[in-house]
């Protein structure tokens, strides 16, 4: 049972002047009975001026999210110099290819706007950098233009400018107006670049092996740390052909020939249940979720998957989750007693504010507050049936309320981002980034539940904690 | 039982996913390895950099960062003051990631959040519901307002907005509200550095009597182990100081248990008395160009910049001009400083001289670095700055010209790393000094880096060491030759030459 009651909550927000505390409010609820109706929060609508947000914006959803991870195209930052340069390699979407080469995940392309751009107009500097990117990267397989908020503003073209020099090029060149100030956070950048990938890549085109009855897509991972990577395995394992990771190491023809599978699996459901509802209507591809985070849930998965397909496929799968069990029995023998009873708090995007939490508990820890920084009702619908009751849910979390809640409640341990590592640190609360696994990973699948697993333990019980010597 | 736990480095690299890759490829409709290859091969030619370097659209792997991440960086040198940034939300938290990478440290600053209908009809609204908020919430004695490019390009007019907020009393009459305009599409970081300091020192308006103190402007400083020790060499001299804008506890502050988002920075005491002091010296000429300007103009105060101070001369050259300034002359123990680092710099020579090197950087720390090469005889073969003008160029063709190292050195000003790429194929070096992207270069060419300037966000904790004055040059000394001493050991460590003594 939660530290926090509404009592308190109230107390923390009278900091707030009248209106923003009431708009505040929407947004906390305490799980208080298994009734989850009570606990609706109030969610994907605008952050309040002048309090701080950890959100981002529709560029860092898209260019970030969902296309950056597409290897063997060149992502375009497409106006002033910032925001490619702060979005750089930074997500961890780790790809396999020569960089540069036939592979530009860690290439950051960026037109870098100058005062002249914004008031001539920059689709002339566009079309002459198509020209020069197709000549110095002659492998490229494609060029998206990821807009930054001055395209949008000063009324730019770009669709007409791609759909030319796509067609001069001889290759695909998307545009994506995924310009920072459209909608409230990243999550209308996912919504974009899922819509620019239906109407210029997908089912256009692409080479395939022939088909089985056993093809799948990987939906949704961005293979973050190799998430991708461990996932597909256990889908291998299982006897199931992946045909296409979305698009944690994707290549473009993967986004090509999704459209050919018999059954859409999606991890991150916020950021692209959008393509799987579309080619559910167009393409009549089923689509279901999962969670490979911790052998609870992966196993669970495993069998929700499974029953898509034959008795061959669930034969193997039961024989798979005999053999995964005996090594995470390993690995929860090893860490549950270090971890067992810690008190965990997260603040995420995506998936993560849900997923993990089987995680946490196969090692006897409990997500005590967890909350989105762009989710939508759904997530919300969807997160909370999987925590107890004395939950503290939080949406658009500011790091005031964050801090706050963490003083009253004392987690042994907060998951959130690099803009609030260190805030807790130096509050002397152990901490990991959930976004980029703290540089460490995978975390999906079994392999990935051992080094999650490793890296909680590394976070809650480091001596240096005990070292601190607190001001009264 | 116990179980290993492998890592990416060592899962990804067995036989299961190996096989795995393999099998995916068959998806991919990949590029043929030898089609792969020659390309590869074709881009370290002398013919592809000329392609490369005739472009004149594209930017690839620039070594530069936009307006408003300075003019934040300005705002956190001074006491419980709060970067408030007019526009788009997505920037402030991707200055914060960006600052936090390079600190690991926490950075407090705040959006307006505005969004598509902010856009049509201008950002009033969300200013003065944002400063109403911040003040509530965060209550800081200094609002230090900047701009994104939505702000900006929309042509938001911030003087008259904040003159609103205090007409409409959403925040106090008396709190300082300085502000710059920093839009993104016109210079870098040190660009919104400088505006945004001039635009907190243009507070500043009434003099009182002249006093004996210099103030010292340190630059968009990536380093707060600089700002303590030019704060040391003063207090050696006995010269009183105010430094302008003190952001050595903001971006280096002690665990106490306890969280605050503002931490220690220059008083707003002393920045209102800044206006008294006999002088003010600027340690990056480039980060200040307009402060420098306008303090001389405006505060009627001599007002210079000394070449960044890395190495003998650039020291001496400091040390020479807060002397001269103050009548106070330089004691013994920076003396003997001096004379330590000499001490070091021959006993290291031998492994640097006639070394070359690739330089990427900021443009005052460029000229530091350039500046420290030609003394201990390492030839510059590459200088790169993304963010530096012909002023720069100028100053460094200057520089390069007083001693026979810097010759045959190509200065790239404007240019990018991708650039650099193809310069060090053409002409390679034996190390790069530069920040944590060049380690893309270490990887398509083979050239090791020493980490230096901003941003460094794979190695931990330099930033907490000196690089400046004879006792911080010393730690640069340091890591350069034991960067070729660490190569040495690598290229010999299967041969006869894997020496104990070096």
């Amino acid at each position: 049972m939660s530290a926090i009651n509404t009592k308190i909550l109230e107390e923390i927000l009278n900091l707030y002047p009248e209106k923003t505390k009431k708009e505040r409010a929407l947004h906390i609820k305490i799980k208080e009975s298994s009734d989850c109706s009570l606990c609706k929060v109030k969610s994907n609508v605008k952050s309040r001026p002048g309090v701080m947000t950890i959100r981002g914006c529709a560029y860092a959803g898209s260019k970030g999210v969902v296309w950056g991870p597409v290897k063997d195209i060149i992502h375009v930052s497409h106006g002033p110099i910032g925001c490619g340069q702060y979005s750089w390699w930074s997500r961890r979407n780790y790809s396999n290819g020569i960089s540069g080469i036939d592979n530009f995940g860690t290439v950051h392309v960026t037109s870098d706007y100058h005062e002249k751009d914004i008031v001539f107009g920059g689709d002339k500097k566009l079309e002459q950098i198509l020209r020069e990117l197709k000549e110095l990267f002659p492998l490229a397989k494609g060029i998206s233009i990821q807009s930054e908020c001055p395209v949008g503003l000063i009324g730019d073209d770009i669709e007409s400018v791609c759909k030319k020099m796509s067609k001069e090029l001889g290759i695909p060149i998307v545009p994506v107006r995924c310009e920072g100030f459209r909608g409230i956070s990243q999550s209308l950048g996912h919504h974009i670049a899922n819509d620019a990938i239906r109407d210029h890549v997908l089912g256009k085109g692409g080479v395939s092996k022939g088909s089985s009855p056993y093809d799948v897509n990987i939906i949704g991972d961005y293979n973050i740390g190799g998430d991708a990577w461990a996932s597909r395995k256990i889908l291998e394992d299982m006897g199931l052909n992946v045909i296409a990771q979305w698009t944690g190491d994707a290549s473009l023809n993967e986004l090509k020939i999704a459209s050919k599978a018999k059954l859409n699996l999606i991890h991150c459901y916020r950021s692209m249940n959008y393509i799987c509802r579309f080619m559910e209507e167009n393409f009549g591809i089923p689509w279901i979720e999962f969670n490979f985070f911790g052998p609870t849930k992966i196993f669970e998965s495993m069998r929700k998957i499974a029953s898509y397909f034959d008795n061959k496929i669930k034969e193997q799968t039961e024989k798979k989750i005999e053999e995964y069990k005996k090594i995470t029995d390993i690995i929860i023998e090893e860490y549950r007693p270090g971890l067992e009873g810690k008190k965990v708090m997260l603040y995420v995007g995506g998936l993560r504010p849900r997923h993990p939490i089987g995680a946490y508990e196969d090692l006897g820890m409990e997500v005590v507050g967890t909350g989105y920084e762009f989710a939508h009702n759904d997530d919300y619908e969807r997160t909370y049936p999987e925590v107890n009751i004395g939950t503290i849910i939080y949406d658009d979390v500011t790091p005031y309320e964050f801090e706050e809640f963490t003083k009253v409640i004392k987690p042994d341990l907060v998951g959130s981002g690099i803009k609030e590592k260190y805030a807790f640190h130096k509050m002397g609360v152990p901490f990991r980034q959930m976004h980029s696994w703290d540089y460490s990973g995978p975390y999906h699948g079994v392999e990935g539940f051992g080094i999650f697993a490793r890296d909680m333990d590394i976070a809650v019980n480091s001596p240096v904690w005990k070292l601190i010597r607190r001001k009264k | 039982m116990s179980i290993e736990i492998k890592d990416h480095n060592k899962l990804f690299k067995e036989e299961d996913y190996i096989r795995q890759f393999e099998n995916k490829k068959a998806y991919e409709a990949p590029c043929s390895p030898e089609e792969v290859q020659k390309v590869l091969e074709w881009t370290k030619t002398k013919e592809y950099k000329e392609k490369n370097f005739a472009r004149q659209a594209v930017t690839i792997n620039p070594s530069k960062a936009c307006q408003p991440l300075g003019a934040i960086y300005a705002a956190l040198g001074f006491e419980n003051t709060l970067p408030f940034v007019h526009g788009s939300q997505g920037c402030v938290a991707y200055f914060r990631s960006y600052f936090s990478r390079h600190f690991k440290e926490p950075v407090a600053a705040v959006s307006t959040s505005m969004t598509e209908d902010a856009a049509v009809y201008g950002g009033l609204s969300n200013m003065l519901e944002g400063l109403e908020n911040a003040y509530s919430i965060y209550k800081p004695k200094m609002f230090a307002v900047s701009t994104t490019c939505m702000a900006e390009v929309i042509g938001d007019d911030l003087n008259a907005y904040i003159r609103t907020a205090k007409e409409k009393n959403r925040i106090p009459q008396d709190i300082p509200v300085p502000f710059a305009h920093t839009p993104s599409f016109v210079g870098s970081h040190i660009v919104g550095y400088d505006n945004m300091l001039k635009g907190i020192l243009s507070l500043v308006k009434n003099k009182d009597i002249q006093n004996k103190k210099i103030n010292i402007i340190p630059g968009f400083e990536p380093y707060p182990a600089n700002i303590r020790e030019i704060k040391r060499i003063l207090n050696l001299m006995g010269i009183d100081n105010i430094i302008l804008a003190d952001t050595s506890s903001a971006f280096d502050s002690p665990v106490t248990g306890e969280y605050s988002i503002y931490n220690g920075g220059t008083s707003l005491s002393d920045l209102f008395s800044a206006i008294n002091s006999k002088a003010t010296v600027s340690l990056m000429k480039f980060s200040s160009t307009k402060t420098i300007e306008f303090i001389k103009k405006e505060w009627v105060q001599e007002a210079l910049s000394v070449p960044y101070p890395i190495g003998i001369k650039n020291t001496d050259f400091l040390l020479e001009t807060l002397s001269h300034i103050s009548g106070k002359t330089i004691p013994d123990e920076l003396e003997n400083e001096r004379g330590r680092l000499i001490d070091a710099m021959i006993d290291s020579q031998a492994y640097l001289h006639n070394k070359k090197v690739a330089l990427v950087g900021d443009p005052d720390l460029l000229s530091g670095l350039i500046a420290f090469c030609l003394e201990l005889g390492i030839r510059p073969k590459h200088i790169l700055c993304t963010n530096g003008d012909k002023d720069f160029e100028n100053d460094v063709l200057e520089l390069l010209s007083t001693s026979h190292f810097g010759k045959d050195c190509n200065v790239y000003a404007g240019k990018d790393m991708w650039h650099l790429r193809s310069a060090l194929f053409v002409e390679p070096c034996d190390l790069i000094l530069g920040p944590s992207q060049a380690k893309f270069l270490v990887r398509d060419t083979g050239t090791p880096l020493v980490r230096v300037g901003f941003p460094i966000f794979d190695r931990h904790h330099l930033h907490r060491f000196p690089i400046i004055g004879y006792y911080g040059t010393l730690n640069l000394l340091t890591y350069i030759v034991n960067a070729f001493l660490e190569e040495l050991d690598r290229n010999s460590i299967n041969g006869p030459n894997f020496d104990l003594i070096r």
